[in-house]
């Protein structure tokens, strides 16, 4: 397939990039934020429930990890390259944490020893909260702006990572899973644990709110590129406040038992969230600190125009496919979850 | 230790641990569709029997298949930074594509075949299980399509970067089908075919040895013979074909296969040997004399070219090419008569009583593994020291930002990570096999059981 010159073909797959890993972060944020409550539940039936809510969706949630990472990879190579190499230390600890947390979904029901199950709940918990948090100071250090060479090398340290901005995201992003997996889990359970989760909703959400102030100050002060865009055009600033709207929203749906439409509300605010982010960034898809120019941009980045039409084609194909039997699968295993034969 | 032998010990070694499943997976898949349909065609429950129990075993080796896969995927990246920017317009298309037609069939459907049991009908049921055997045929078509281009590229020209010279692809579907794809494809899938197979056949025959389920473990037996027999015999021929595009594309690779140092016509096969690589020669050999320019060229007198012909920092290791090489053969001959002597006896309707034949078939199961394995082993130490074939060498591939302590730091915390898995994973299959098919899963439950809602 051929595309009009007037395309912009970088731009769309900044945008795709972007849509991909925000679908991670609506699908993959509920589990990781259900593992990341794991151990507050009080007995081995409402933990089993728990991972039983995730089970058959949390392997194709993970996808959109996996497929973002190679549409990374095939669009903008030298992105993949420079930030998995330079965050070195940082993704493989993410990938242990991944690891933990999948095999730990698979393994702990399948034994009824204490101890195993001890052994990965804790697996479970850690996994999902190690991941939440990585992911986080991943997404602060590039808002932030990472040291970059003029080969387009990454030029700091694992330590480097780690500054305080960074960190405020990394505790954000944890905050945030939990809160949206507190809902999901408001949605998919009854009785005593779904009482249980409603006290979690509300932990989460002071919790998310109060680092989502600070977060917002700490940009306002110390990192004013990621404001520039909003302060010179008022109108996204709407986007902010479809963010904050979303999120007032989600208590007034819970009081009400509109569980689902809490969820929504919430994804509706992860969304608004990632579209901020993406605002603020483009075109840029790495910033680099303190040589701006060193940069890496949707165009400096980028594969050639050929692949990126190529994949375009791809997408087009695949991904109405891969929505439409996401969402029946969803909707087969809609309703409250009940422990049976095949649970874990 | 230097950064370039710890990242390739690290690669090899997580991409290894991640092939024990990945064939396991895909080969069960295979006996799924064929178990479940037998049922739905004759309504013989011990079908329904089989077709959960190795659901069960089937959920835990794509867990780790899964698990492991992601650690590969973003390898490239952390390790391979300057392979990354030189394939990363060619190659990670074929990723990209993995990701939006396999993973997410196979991980969405999945959700359904293990989970489903109960809540859809019998041909929705069936229809999941279909999905997630091609998505994972799927997901082997294009990562081997990506390895087949690394080691015979096609479709694409060198340019010029601000970060030194790139790959760009210049014809897509040349990319795809460049000259070894289709070949290993065809191979690497009847390995993984073989594979489940002779895992299903090595339960089986354990509890026909121990008279335990034995209606359940005949019915399998026929199954699992029935592939591995298809299978073994389409890999003597599929590898046949790999091994002479190897002569065509890589020449220096077949020369370190065959140990071969001139080139010559009546160029013999070596059945076994060991190779003495300062003296370029044989410390021992059995050959057949002719056999090999017979087999590549289908004529004795055929030339077949040696590693004289190239210079000795454009050759790959010669010896450990040559033995995983020929591990594989005698392995894959092995396989294929196993299956013949089963397959032949299961007809006669004698298998049942050699009990020397069924402790061997016990232990087959390690074969498919051991020669997948070694064939990629084989393959992917041949292609040294290129890591494009021709056009980038493995030491230049390297991350440029990445030491030698932050390689060793993961490679000992995925060692650690994997040999705990690993026992995990041992543990639990082990668990599974004792405690075998439930007598309760001859008899349907929930909405397969209702015939009247067999289309829902
Ligand atoms: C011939 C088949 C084959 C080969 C050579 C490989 N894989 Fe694999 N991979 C599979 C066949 C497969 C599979 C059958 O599709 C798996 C294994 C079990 C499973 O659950 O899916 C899988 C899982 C899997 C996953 C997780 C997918 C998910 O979340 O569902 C990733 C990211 C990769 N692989 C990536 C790779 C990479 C980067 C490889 C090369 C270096 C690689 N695989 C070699
Ligand atoms: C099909 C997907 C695969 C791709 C894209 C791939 C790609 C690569 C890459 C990039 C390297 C590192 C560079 C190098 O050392 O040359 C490598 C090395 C290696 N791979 Fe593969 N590989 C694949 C499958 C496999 C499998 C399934 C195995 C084994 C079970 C395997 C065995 C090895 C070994 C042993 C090395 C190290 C070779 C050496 O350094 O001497 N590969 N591969
Ligand atoms: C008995 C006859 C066999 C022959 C003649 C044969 C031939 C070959 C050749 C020539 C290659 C190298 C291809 C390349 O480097 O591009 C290869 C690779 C490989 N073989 Fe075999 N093979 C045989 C049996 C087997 C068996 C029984 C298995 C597994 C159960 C197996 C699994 C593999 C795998 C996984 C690879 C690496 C992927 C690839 O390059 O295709 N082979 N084989």
């Amino acid at each position: 397939m051929t595309y009009p010159e007037w395309l912009d073909l970088n731009a769309v797959w900044f945008v795709l990039v972007g849509v991909l890993f925000t679908g991670y972060a609506l699908l993959d944020g509920f589990d990781l934020g259900v593992g990341a409550l794991h151990l507050f539940s009080r007995t081995d039936e409402q933990r089993r429930i728990m991972l039983n809510s995730i089970g058959p969706v949390w392997d194709g949630n993970e996808v959109w990890l996996v497929t973002g990472g190679g549409a990374l990879f095939a669009a903008f190579p030298n992105v993949y390259a420079t930030v998995f190499s330079g965050f070195y230390l940082a993704f493989v600890l993410l990938l242990v944490a991944l690891i933990f947390r999948a095999v730990a979904i698979e393994f702990r029901s399948k034994q009824p020893m204490t101890w195993w199950r001890r052994m990965w709940d804790v697996g479970f918990a850690a996994g999902s909260l190690t991941s939440a948090l990585l992911i986080g100071v991943a997404m602060g250090n590039i808002a932030w702006g990472v040291p970059i060479d003029d080969r387009g090398e990454f030029a700091g340290t694992f330590i480097g990572l780690l500054h305080p901005y960074a960190l405020l995201l990394g505790v954000t992003t944890v905050a945030l899973f939990m809160m949206h997996g507190a809902i999901y889990l408001v949605m998919k359970t009854e009785g005593e644990l779904q009482n249980l989760a409603r006290g979690w909703v509300n932990r989460a959400m002071i919790f998310f709110i109060i680092c989502y102030a600070v977060t917002t100050m700490a940009t306002l002060l110390y990192v004013p590129h990621m404001a520039e865009r909003v302060r010179a055009n008022p109108w996204l600033f709407s986007v902010a406040l479809v963010n904050m709207l979303a999120i007032a929203n989600i208590p007034r749906e819970i009081h009400h038992g509109h569980d689902l439409r809490a969820f929504l509300s919430s994804c509706t605010a992860m969304i608004a969230l990632m579209a901020l982010f993406g605002l603020e960034m483009f075109p840029n898809l790495v910033l680099s600190n303190p040589v701006r120019a060193n940069s890496l941009t949707i165009y400096n980045a980028a594969s050639s125009p050929k692949t990126l039409g190529i994949m375009l084609t791809i997408a087009i194909t695949g991904v109405p496919v891969v929505l439409a039997y996401t969402a029946s699968i969803y909707w087969i295993f809609r309703g409250k979850v009940r422990l049976d034969k095949m649970s874990y | 230790m230097d950064v370039l032998l710890l990242s390739r010990l690290q690669f090899a070694f997580t991409v290894a641990f991640h092939y024990l499943y990945p064939p396991l997976s895909i080969g069960l898949g295979v006996s799924l569709v064929v178990m479940e349909g037998l049922w739905l065609k004759t309504g013989n429950p011990v079908y329904h029997q089989m077709a959960r129990f190795w659901t069960r075993v089937f959920a835990l080796t794509f867990a780790i298949g899964v698990a492991t896969g992601i650690v590969m995927e973003f390898e490239f990246g952390t390790n391979w930074a300057s392979y990354s920017r030189f394939v990363g317009d060619v190659f990670g298309s074929a990723l990209a594509a993995e990701g939006i037609f396999a993973f997410f069939l196979e991980s969405g459907f999945l959700a359904i075949l293990l989970f489903g049991w109960d809540k859809v009908g019998r041909k929705l049921h069936y229809f999941a299980t279909w999905m997630v055997c091609l998505g994972a045929h799927f997901s082997a078509v294009w990562i081997v399509v990506a390895n087949s281009w690394q080691q015979t590229p096609a479709g694409y020209r060198i340019e010029q970067t601000a970060n030194g010279p790139r790959a760009v692809i210049t014809d897509f579907w040349q990319m795809v089908f460049n000259p070894s794809s289709l070949d290993r494809l065809s191979h690497t899938l009847c390995g993984a075919w073989q594979a489940g197979a002779f895992l299903v056949i090595s339960v089986s025959a354990f509890y026909l040895l121990r008279r335990r389920h034995e209606t359940f473990a005949k019915a399998s037996m026929k199954v699992g013979l029935g592939v591995a027999l298809v299978a073994s015999v389409l890999q003597i021929v599929t590898g046949h074909s790999s091994a002479v595009g190897v002569a065509e594309n890589q020449p220096a690779k077949l020369a370190a296969f065959e140990g071969r140092y001139t080139t010559r016509d009546h160029a013999p096969l070596s059945l076994a040997g060991w190779i003495d690589e300062q003296q370029e020669d044989f410390a021992f050999n059995v050959e057949v004399p002719g056999m090999l320019s017979w087999l590549v060229h289908g004529n004795t007198a055929g030339v077949v070219r040696g590693l004289e012909e190239f210079k000795p920092e454009d050759r790959p290791p010669v010896n450990a090419s040559f033995q995983f090489f020929h591990l594989m053969v005698a392995v894959g001959f092995g396989l294929l008569g196993l299956a013949g002597l089963g397959s032949w006896f299961c007809w006669r309707g004698t298998l049942f009583q050699h009990r020397w034949l069924l402790w061997l078939l016990v232990f087959a199961v390690l074969g498919p593994q051991l020669a997948n394995q070694a064939g990629w082993f084989a393959a992917e130490v041949g292609r040294q020291p290129w890591i494009v074939y021709g056009e980038l060498r493995t030491s230049d591939g390297l991350s440029a930002v990445v030491t030698s302590n932050l390689v060793l730091t993961s490679l000992v915390l995925f060692t650690v990570v994997y040999v705990l898995l690993f026992a995990v994973f041992a543990y639990l299959l082990n668990d599974k096999i004792h405690h075998g098919p439930d007598e309760t899963d001859l008899i349907p439950s929930g909405a397969l059981a209702d015939h009247r809602r067999a289309d829902a």
